[in-house]
């Protein structure tokens, strides 16, 4: 009966899809129910955001001036066919701040943060020192889960407007010092376009949401982790995967409500 | 003596993303040019606004005084209602002329405000009465065609 088996395999797929999106939404809940000890010892989050935010700062920086220098680089190309070169500025500021500076720098901290917060819950369950943590009454969600939820959330905005800004600033090198685009209409027609409400907020909201939904997949799945060494791997990739599909998900969605151009 | 150092790299951290913040505010957004909390509220009717969006800039003299807050089509009249926020600094007089204008050939469409010889100044919420509409190249185009098209048949009578 093969049929009847694909069909079963199929049935036991979604159930077991759901159970886990259940449970994540209750892990979620949870994460915000106990991250009042997260503030009272706040320096649980502070040894945390060490972790996940300063140390991606070399990434999130250098991919940030690149990104801007080739943004610099291919919008003065384009611009120069329509004799409007004075506008690289809002090119590379605008495309960084609304959706380059937020996704990419969520996207370099997904791989680069979530998939070590994935790991290190993983491997603290597999080695029991989770279920440790219970017997001695700690309340491991608590304890664990919400300092490094808090401090992907606080880390990411603060990564993402450093990679905007650096990218601004590789723009300018590439456009101003070396090509030699006139300085004064490279800031001032990025300033005429860019509004602080409508494009930095937003790419400030924009981070902060991707920052909650990648701190939320990693930590999910490392806590929900088989305990074993292929169990951790597994998780790890499902992190990385899953965390670029939502943040880009995510960027479609908030791009159509923030930018719907009125 | 581990916790010091490492408290001092998240410090580091979190005043270098402000700050990277702030210069975005500052250096790349307009947030120092053009403050939003200080503002007077002017509305206007124009039959067209062309390409007029939400955001637009509102100059006189070429200087931004202001921004359009809001774009609709008010259904008495069928005529467009923009309403425009003004920095609070610059007071025009009862005859002001609003003209959609458009930066450049192919630029963004923004509202150029001419001052009158008016003693009385406008005050929150009320109208400009004097407008003219945004320039529509294909009507334009169709003007020049027309004109052309009336020359040459009176050249041949």
């Amino acid at each position: 009966m093969p049929v009847a088996r694909s069909l079963r395999n199929i049935g036991h797929r979604v159930v077991n899809a759901v159970w886990r999106a259940g449970f994540a939404a209750r892990f979620f809940a949870m994460t915000l129910l106990y991250s009042g000890t997260s503030f009272r010892r706040f320096h649980l989050v502070v040894r945390e955001m060490f972790s996940s935010g300063v140390m991606s700062l070399i990434i999130i920086l250098v991919s940030g001036m690149f990104v801007g220098m080739v943004l610099g680089l291919q919008g003065y190309e384009t611009l120069k066919r329509y004799g409007s070169e004075s506008a690289l500025g809002t090119l590379v500021a605008l495309s960084l701040v609304r959706e380059l500076g937020p996704v990419l720098a969520a996207l370099l901290f997904a791989s680069r943060a979530g998939s070590a917060m994935t790991a290190e819950i993983g491997l603290m369950k597999a080695t029991e020192q989770i279920s440790a943590m219970e017997m001695m009454a700690v309340n491991p969600i608590a304890r664990v889960v919400a300092p490094r939820f808090w401090a992907g959330v606080i880390s990411m905005p603060l990564l993402s407007a450093m990679f905007s800004a650096m990218g601004v600033f590789g723009g300018y090198v590439v456009g101003v010092v070396l090509i030699g685009v006139d300085e004064g209409s490279f800031w001032s027609q990025m300033q005429s376009a860019v509004d602080f409400q409508h494009d930095v907020l937003n790419g400030v909201i924009k981070s902060f949401v991707f920052g909650v939904a990648v701190t939320v997949i990693a930590l999910f799945e490392g806590y929900d982790a088989p305990p074993t060494a292929e169990g951790v791997s597994g998780a790890t990739t499902r992190t990385v995967v899953q965390s670029s599909l939502a943040i880009l998900i995510l960027d479609f969605i908030l791009t159509a409500f923030m930018f719907r151009g009125d | 003596m581990e916790r010091t150092t490492l408290d001092l790299w998240v410090g580091a951290f979190v005043v270098a993303g402000i700050g990277a913040l702030v210069v975005l505010a500052m250096k790349v957004g307009n947030l120092s040019t053009y403050n939003v909390s200080e503002s007077y509220q002017l509305q206007a009717y124009f039959d067209n606004i062309g390409g007029l969006k939400s955001q637009a800039s509102i100059k006189s003299a070429g200087v931004l005084v202001g921004r359009v807050t809001e774009v609709r089509l008010d259904t008495d009249s069928y005529k467009a209602r923009v309403t425009m926020n003004i920095d609070k600094r610059y007071q025009f007089p009862k005859d002001t002329f609003a003209n959609i204008l458009t930066s450049g050939l192919l630029g963004e469409q923004y509202i150029g405000l001419m001052p009158g010889g008016d003693t009385e100044t406008l005050k929150n919420g009320e109208i400009i009465k004097k407008t003219q509409s945004a320039m529509v190249l294909e009507d334009l185009i169709g003007k020049f065609i027309y004109s052309k098209a009336e020359g040459s048949n009176e050249g041949s009578k």
